[in-house]
């Protein structure tokens, strides 16, 4: 029998807000254990958790960029587990009405399109970080565990899609394009290596052309776009073969081993969870009305897709496209400036990708070190498009910019690097020339027009590069003529 | 009005060992109270909105600042065990 494979992501993104979801401790990465903790986030009797305003303007921004609808009322709840990652004893979480329900991402593979429903995007805490001791750090030979409860109540977004994805390469494309999305809102750093961006996926298998959906499987533990889109490929692959082999597939939940390549079954036994949800007592309910809705709505950057259209109107190539509108790179900022002051943006584009960004490897800095702003770059381009400097010239001017030498005239100035394009003085250079090289003079004249770059490189060689080549052919032309 | 409740259920979600005696001593306290609020399920309450909360107030928000977390000694102190930094509590055991 054939099969096809049907996939749902749930994603959870770590807000970059200053503070945590209910307390005022900071959001660090990397912070020494402990360090980042007061009594509501260590759950400590009678503390009381206060919501932070701004994740919940960051969770409407994600649910209204995913063309969700925002509840106008909806609600904490707790969620009741036994495990020692939340001090509480239970994870304030949303069950019945999630802020944002019911939307959805377009996504491209291949170049066809597939929209991919939106389920819900609700509003939660995250937990701490255990370190197992002991038995290899596995949680079940550990002798005993150590908790971090610095990650403990940051604010945490879970998006949930429906079951519209059917393979790992359209997972990937999902995943990749919401993690745009939420670099271009800017709500978190989105790093997949450490957690701030994670993604689960439930895949399960069903006959072809067949409307039920199988038993599925939960896949966690994937930390890059790579080994998601391998994580189900195995996966898929393994549940094919169980089928194959007469036998039925376990509802559980499986870790991908990025060294072994595998997928790997945690519990022996999945009892369902029963987490007895229950309203956060705690928590007042939140209420999002239509004029903090819309306001929202208007302080939403251009999203990833409306970008990508608009660039390729502008006439950049694919890979700056893919790099400018992918909202995780701070050429964007500089690309857009540049082209609101009037710059050319092919010129630009490939100026930001090509010189700049060698630059920031090769001297290993942030562009933000650089002194290299947008107008800076509409400058350069202004007397690039003027003949005052060549291609060649203007590269060396955008490599001074970044070092910090002043703006580009400065940096050109400075560096002798102003192309002579004005007739009057490339005219001395050229009769020079000729008269030095008679026997190509007379072939000139002769309408060899071969000969004419020869004469082009004699110019530039005694005008130490800095003639206009184009300034100097057109002048070469005329002599011939005469 | 009788409710069956699977107490043993309850037990093992709340991690509590309960003895054949304990469990029918507990089981027939828990239903006593869950038979006083099945009470309150037979009012007519349609029309009636869920209330989650009893203050008729919503959006009690704070700004986003930061405010100085407890020094770690001080987060540690309460803390039946602790290692390095860390709270240190008992290896989480497979459910049976």
């Amino acid at each position: 029998m054939k099969y096809e494979s049907v996939i749902g992501i749930e994603t959870h993104v770590e807000l970059a807000t200053d503070s945590k979801m209910f307390c005022g401790c900071p959001v660090r990465f990397g912070a020494d254990p402990n360090t980042n903790v007061c009594p509501v986030c260590l759950g400590l009797p009678g503390a009381l958790p206060v919501t932070n305003e701004k994740a919940i303007e960051w969770i409407v921004a994600i649910g209204l960029a995913l063309e969700c609808d925002i509840a106008h009322r909806s609600q904490f709840h707790r969620k009741n587990y036994f495990y020692a990652d939340q001090p509480k004893n239970y994870q304030i979480s949303q069950y019945d009405v999630p802020v944002c329900s019911g939307g959805a991402l377009e996504i491209e593979t291949g170049g066809r399109p597939t929209r991919v429903r939106i389920n819900r995007v609700h509003m939660e805490e995250d937990t701490g970080k255990m370190i197992h001791v002991g038995g290899g750090g596995r949680i079940k030979d550990a002798d005993h565990s150590l908790v971090d409860f610095n990650r403990a109540g940051v604010p945490l977004v879970e998006i949930v899609t429906e079951p519209d994805l059917s393979t790992p390469q359209q997972a990937r494309a999902f995943a990749q394009e919401l993690h745009s999305i939420v670099l271009t809102l800017g709500v978190s750093d989105a790093k997949l290596e450490e957690g701030s961006m994670r993604f689960d996926a439930n895949v399960s298998l069903r006959p072809s052309g067949s409307e039920d959906l199988g038993t599925k499987v939960e896949v966690k533990n994937m930390n890059s776009f790579r080994s998601l889109e391998r994580a189900l490929t195995y996966e898929i692959e393994r549940q094919t073969a169980v089928l194959a082999a007469g036998d039925r597939i376990i509802q559980e939940t499986r870790h991908w081993d990025e060294g072994a390549g595998v997928t790997e079954g945690m519990r022996s036994k999945e009892e369902s969870s029963d987490y007895r949800y229950f309203p956060e007592p705690d928590l007042v309910p939140v209420e999002v009305d239509e004029t903090w809705r819309e306001d929202i709505r208007r302080r939403i950057p251009e999203l990833p897709a409306a970008r990508r259209v608009r660039y390729a109107a502008q006439g950049l190539d694919p890979d700056s496209i893919a790099v400018l509108s992918g909202g995780g790179s701070a050429l964007t900022g500089l690309f857009e400036d540049a082209v609101a002051a009037g710059a050319d943006p092919k010129v630009i584009a490939n100026w930001l990708l090509g010189e700049v960004t060698a630059y920031l490897r090769r001297e290993t800095v942030d562009l933000s070190e650089t002194a290299l702003t947008g107008e800076h770059l509409r400058d350069l381009e202004r007397l690039y498009a003027a003949g005052d400097l060549s291609s060649t010239a203007a590269k060396q001017v955008l490599a001074g910019v970044l070092a910090g030498e002043g703006n580009p005239g400065e940096v050109a100035e400075a560096r002798d690097l102003i192309q002579i394009s004005d007739a009057g003085a490339l005219s001395a250079q050229i009769d020079q020339v000729l008269a030095d090289h008679p026997e190509e003079y007379q072939r000139l004249r002769d309408g060899d027009a071969k000969v004419i770059g020869y004469l082009v490189g004699q110019v530039m060689r005694i005008t130490g590069g800095k003639a206009d080549p184009k300034v100097v052919s057109g002048l070469l032309q005329e002599k011939a003529e005469a | 009005m009788a409710i069956d409740i699977d107490i043993a259920y309850v037990a093992r979600l709340a991690r509590i060992e309960l003895s054949d005696e304990e469990l029918e001593h507990y089981g027939a306290q828990l239903e006593g109270i869950l038979e006083h609020a099945a009470l309150v399920q037979q009012l007519p309450t349609q029309g009636v909105e869920p209330t989650s909360h009893p203050l008729p107030m919503v959006n009690s928000f704070r700004p986003d600042e930061v405010t100085p977390p407890l020094d770690r000694e001080t987060a540690l102190s309460q803390a039946p065990q602790a290692d390095g930094g860390h709270f240190r509590v008992p290896p989480t055991l497979e459910e049976e």
